[in-house]
């Protein structure tokens, strides 16, 4: 098989690896190759968890202080002071800089760190080989490198926030001019330089990783796996990586333009500047317009980077929580093709406003509407899947339908935002923060804590606390949406987003007493995701050990590993593959795994 | 010394839940593993519905709490924010729709189907009629969705009327300037680098610059230029250009239901037609204190949220009295060109400037 030569070729630092897997005898590797240097997929997709769920705990408290600044903008925290020094707190209130820093830091990690690198680092490199059958990636060297770029673009990030100027506070998006100008902000001094290399370091990790991931579904399938045998988390999986492969390079490009216009006197995004102290700046003919359309084409795509695992991670639990197979697995795929190329036709619409050509707004609207037929597409048929299912409430399974619920109830508002006509009133206001954070933000939060409870046992062959978990799941759903529903209300007052205070704003203090009440939320959400954190580390070492292969009842072949797989995944053979992985409750049996022949008398369907 | 006993208390309860949880797992041991799915299930069978029947009363209680407080409770302030509107509500009812009956169904389906000994599940892969259903259908809806959509869009950016009156917008770190274009009804030309904050905040180019190559344009000497506070005539369509000195900004007017980036470099243009004064405003929305407020909708830097500026929505007489008390920007620059400064016994009369600009305006009426 192609497997071992691959794995023998790429192994890199641990070359005896493929001879390990024909003579299974112990192999004792270092505490450095084992946990630190590992190529072993499993082992750098728990990397990429752990790292992810450390920037989810800094990105949610970051999330908590600037909420505390919202919901009680007339208190003093004093003690908040003492803990995070003057820059960040003066007098007991958070400072207006130090406040769009923490929303600029937590918007950025947020989407890269947590649910980019956090969710597909992780279950892309976890999931592809164990499911389509390969001993490993298809380079498990470059696999590694991509982990350490993205801790390295962490710990640039992390660094920012102690620079003297502060760290980047431009918003996640970084629009020139203000991301290029370092007169204009504070924040935009060296906090921006480091924010710049370490997204492009981000970059370079998210595209080794991709590659690799679109190299080994192509090519390392094991026997019978054929393309429309995989299971519905691996097509999810490849469009992910399709997109980032696509779209990353295109925002690389935006940002070398940005480094150009800080450092080196070029005006492509500059024009017509004169900034208070400073002066009128030479820079003429650029346009600020430019970035906008080179940030977003990698910008909305990015969304459907995030969405899509969680899409296909919530196919798969579900279909093996309801007993019954995914309803339209061919639909579910060409849905999931359609979202992919759309998801590169309908950039602009975060620009309807910009001063874009409004004929080519129009273009967008028409094609931004029609993306959600194939979202609509998705949420029938995963209704269609529950319905005369047996439900088992599994934690996954209950992650699973929060996150068809939240998709479902963030992706209707995308209707209203993609409509120009509509978006020209509600256009970043906190409608936006209410329709993002539900379909793209929580959603997919959700399709990774569905993915975590249910691929812990595989991953450290114990189970986590059913019971933590329920209440993990029934606070943070009460939560998501009590904190984002009623924003829609504020977003409808016009209320703008980014705002450090609104008490001298006619318009919009009428919502004091509703920002405490979401702020307090917040709070009590935050500190249930504490729950879930000291659920998974306690469970990594003291969790209910796990005893059969197949806890399940699953068909895919991540379970036909042992309890523990070593690196190589299988001992012996890969095992072969003839049937898709939906077989449940087919003629009269609960469930057939993949491996198992096409018996004569079989049904078709 | 509250903020340690709260870090304890939180701590504690963790630490009961936690037991809890763990308890109830070597329970759960003792019991068999099927039992205590059966028993987990049931509960969150229940929850399942209880969330749905709960989330349905919130639903109603947060509109009745919140709605008021929205903009929709009033009449738009501009005629377009009236089609703004109509398509808001179209589009509410048609999401509003779909909303409740995929999450009644959700979570119904949740509780109805769950796992009980002798359930069978139907074996159910694919069903043609069904997905060809629901895909025709959503793409009919919004077919209607986008006709209606760009129908209002291309209204909305298309040419402003011919009688528009026109001003110019500027956002700066962290204010608005206006020019109105004065009595010969253009505004003059512009350059960044005439900037000077005290005496010419624009840019105009009122004086010959031969190191720039820029010649006086006698269109600046009348132009009106203030800040913070921005006056309309209502019933009066007008045309905002817009400009930015320095980031992007916004013009947000939430009010007109309108607004549109402010981008240094590439002009852009708004148009709309107010419908009520400033005052019949306040006594729709039964607040004296109410103000048609521009907000900065693009994050602009750490003052962002205090880049206000006022709009007063007045009569067209009003107007024009107020108009007349204008005095252009380039006086301010070269006070000895003001007609005032020479005749030192016109404090009486209004300027020749404001008073040309008066019989012009009843002119047009």
């Amino acid at each position: 098989m192609s497997n071992e030569i691959a794995l023998g070729a790429g192994a890199g630092l641990s070359t005896e690896l493929a001879s390990e897997h024909h003579e299974h005898h112990e192999h004792h590797q270092s505490f450095i190759t084992k946990y630190i240097f590992s190529t072993d997929h499993k082992m750098i997709s728990k990397q990429f968890l752990i790292t992810g769920i450390i920037w989810a705990f800094l990105g949610g408290l970051m999330s908590v202080l600037f909420r505390l600044q919202l919901g009680y903008p007339d208190s003093h925290f004093y003690w908040l002071q003492d803990v995070l020094g003057k820059f960040w707190v003066e007098d007991g209130r958070i400072t207006p800089q130090a406040y769009y820093a923490l929303v600029t830091i937590h918007g950025t990690v947020m989407v890269f760190f947590v649910l980019t690198a956090g969710l597909s680092g992780t279950f892309a490199n976890f999931l592809i080989p164990l499911q389509i059958g390969a001993r490993d990636m298809a380079s498990p060297f470059m696999n590694m490198l991509s982990y350490w770029f993205f801790l390295a673009a962490g710990l640039v990030m992390l660094s920012s926030l102690f620079v003297e100027t502060g760290p980047f506070s431009g918003g996640w998006v970084a629009y020139a001019p203000l991301s290029a100008l370092r007169d204009a902000s504070p924040g935009s001094k060296s906090g921006m330089d480091l924010w710049l290399i370490s997204i492009i370091l981000f970059v370079v990790s998210s595209l080794l990783g991709g590659l690799n991931y679109i190299a080994t579904i192509l090519n390392m399938r094991t026997k019978g796996m054929s393309m429309t045998r995989l299971p519905l988390t691996i097509w999810a999986l490849f469009f992910t990586a399709v997109i980032g492969v696509l779209s990353f390079p295109v925002l690389f490009s935006g940002f070398i333009l940005l480094i150009f216009d800080r450092n080196f006197g070029t005006s492509f995004y500059l024009s017509d500047i004169f900034i208070n102290g400073v002066g009128a700046l030479p820079n003429e003919g650029g346009t600020a317009i430019l970035y906008q359309h080179l940030f977003w084409f990698l910008g909305h795509p990015e969304v459907y980077i995030v969405l899509l695992p969680a899409m296909g991670m919530a196919s798969e639990i579900m279909s093996v929580n309801a007993r019954k197979p995914i309803f339209g697995y061919m639909a579910m795929i060409g849905s999931l093709f359609a979202i992919c190329i759309l998801s590169f036709l309908v950039w602009a619409h975060h620009m309807f406003v910009s001063g874009l050509n409004p004929f080519v707004g129009s273009v967008f609207v028409l094609l931004t509407l029609l993306i959600a037929v194939p979202s609509a597409i998705k949420v029938f048929n995963w209704l269609t899947t529950l319905w005369r299912g047996n439900i088992r409430f599994t934690p996954g399974m209950l992650f699973t339908i929060g996150f068809v619920s939240l998709f479902i109830s963030g992706g209707l508002t995308g209707i209203w935002l993609g409509d120009s006509a509509l978006d020209i009133h509600l256009h970043d206001t906190y409608f936006v923060i209410a329709h993002f954070h539900l379909v793209m933000g929580v959603a997919s939060m959700f399709g990774m804590f569905a993915g975590i409870y249910h691929w812990f046992p595989k991953m450290y062959g114990r189970y986590m606390n059913n019971t933590l978990a329920y209440i993990h799941f029934w606070i943070t759903l009460a939560g998501a949406y009590l904190i984002f529903w009623p924003m829609h209300y504020e977003g409808l007052a016009g209320m703008p987003r980014r705002y450090y205070d609104y008490s001298s704003w006619e318009s919009f203090k009428q919502f004091a007493e509703l920002n405490r009440f979401i702020s307090t939320v917040v709070i009590i959400t935050f500190a249930t995701q504490l729950l879930f954190i000291f659920n998974f580390f306690y469970s990594i070492f003291k969790g209910r050990k796990v005893t059969t292969k197949n806890p399940w009842g699953a068909n895919t072949l991540e379970w036909t590993t042992p309890i523990n797989p070593g690196h190589g995944n299988w001992e012996g053979e890969i095992p072969e593959v003839h049937r898709w992985a939906y077989d449940y409750n087919k003629d009269g049996r609960e469930f057939i795994p993949q491996t198992e022949p096409v018996g004569a008398d079989e049904s078709q369907h | 010394m509250t903020i340690f006993l709260t870090i304890a208390v939180i701590v504690l309860v963790f630490l009961v839940i936690f037991q809890i949880a763990k308890a109830s797992e070597y329970v759960g041991i003792l019991k068999g593993e099927k039992e205590t799915r059966q028993q987990a299930n049931k509960i969150n069978g229940f929850l399942m519905v209880g969330f749905l029947v709960l989330g349905l009363i919130g639903l109603y209680w947060c509109n009745e709490l919140l709605f008021k407080k929205t903009l929709l409770e009033h009449p738009s302030a501009s005629v377009q924010g009236e089609k703004v509107d109509s398509i808001l509500w179209i589009t509410l009812i048609i999401t509003g729709v779909v909303f409740l009956i995929t999450q009644i169904l959700l979570f119904w389906f949740s509780f109805r189907y769950q796992e009980k000994e002798n359930n069978t599940p139907f074996f159910f892969p694919h069903n043609n009629k069904l997905e060809v259903l629901w895909t025709v259908v959503p793409a009919i809806v919004l077919t209607v969705l986008v006709i209606i959509g760009l129908r209002d869009w291309f209204y909305f950016t298309g040419d402003a009327p011919k009688n528009a009156m026109v001003v110019e917008i500027t956002g700066k770190q962290f204010g608005w300037i206006f020019r109105y274009p004065g009595e010969d009804g253009i505004l003059g030309k512009k350059y960044y680098k005439e900037i000077d904050p005290a005496t010419n905040s624009l840019g105009l180019v009122w004086k010959n610059d031969s190191t720039l190559h820029l010649k006086d344009d006698p269109a600046t000497h009348d132009d009106i230029v203030m800040e913070q506070t921005l006056y309309l005539v209502k019933g009066k369509p007008v045309k905002f250009i817009i400009g930015s000195r320095d980031v992007i900004h916004d013009v947000g007017l939430p009010q007109f239901r309108l607004k549109m980036d402010a981008v240094p470099g590439i002009p852009t243009t708004m148009w709309l037609t107010p419908k009520y004064t400033t005052e019949e405003m306040r006594k729709i929305m039964d607040n004296p204190n109410f103000d048609y407020e521009i907000a900065c909708d693009q994050l602009c830097g750490n003052g962002h949220y205090s880049m206000k500026g006022i709009i007063k929505v007045v009569s067209q007489e009003d107007f024009d009295v107020w108009m007349a008390k204008q005095k252009p920007y380039y006086y301010l620059a070269f006070p000895d060109k003001d007609p005032d400064n020479k005749k030192t016994d016109s404090t009486a009369k209004p300027t020749m400037a404001a008073g040309q600009l008066m019989n012009k305006a009843v002119a047009k009426n």
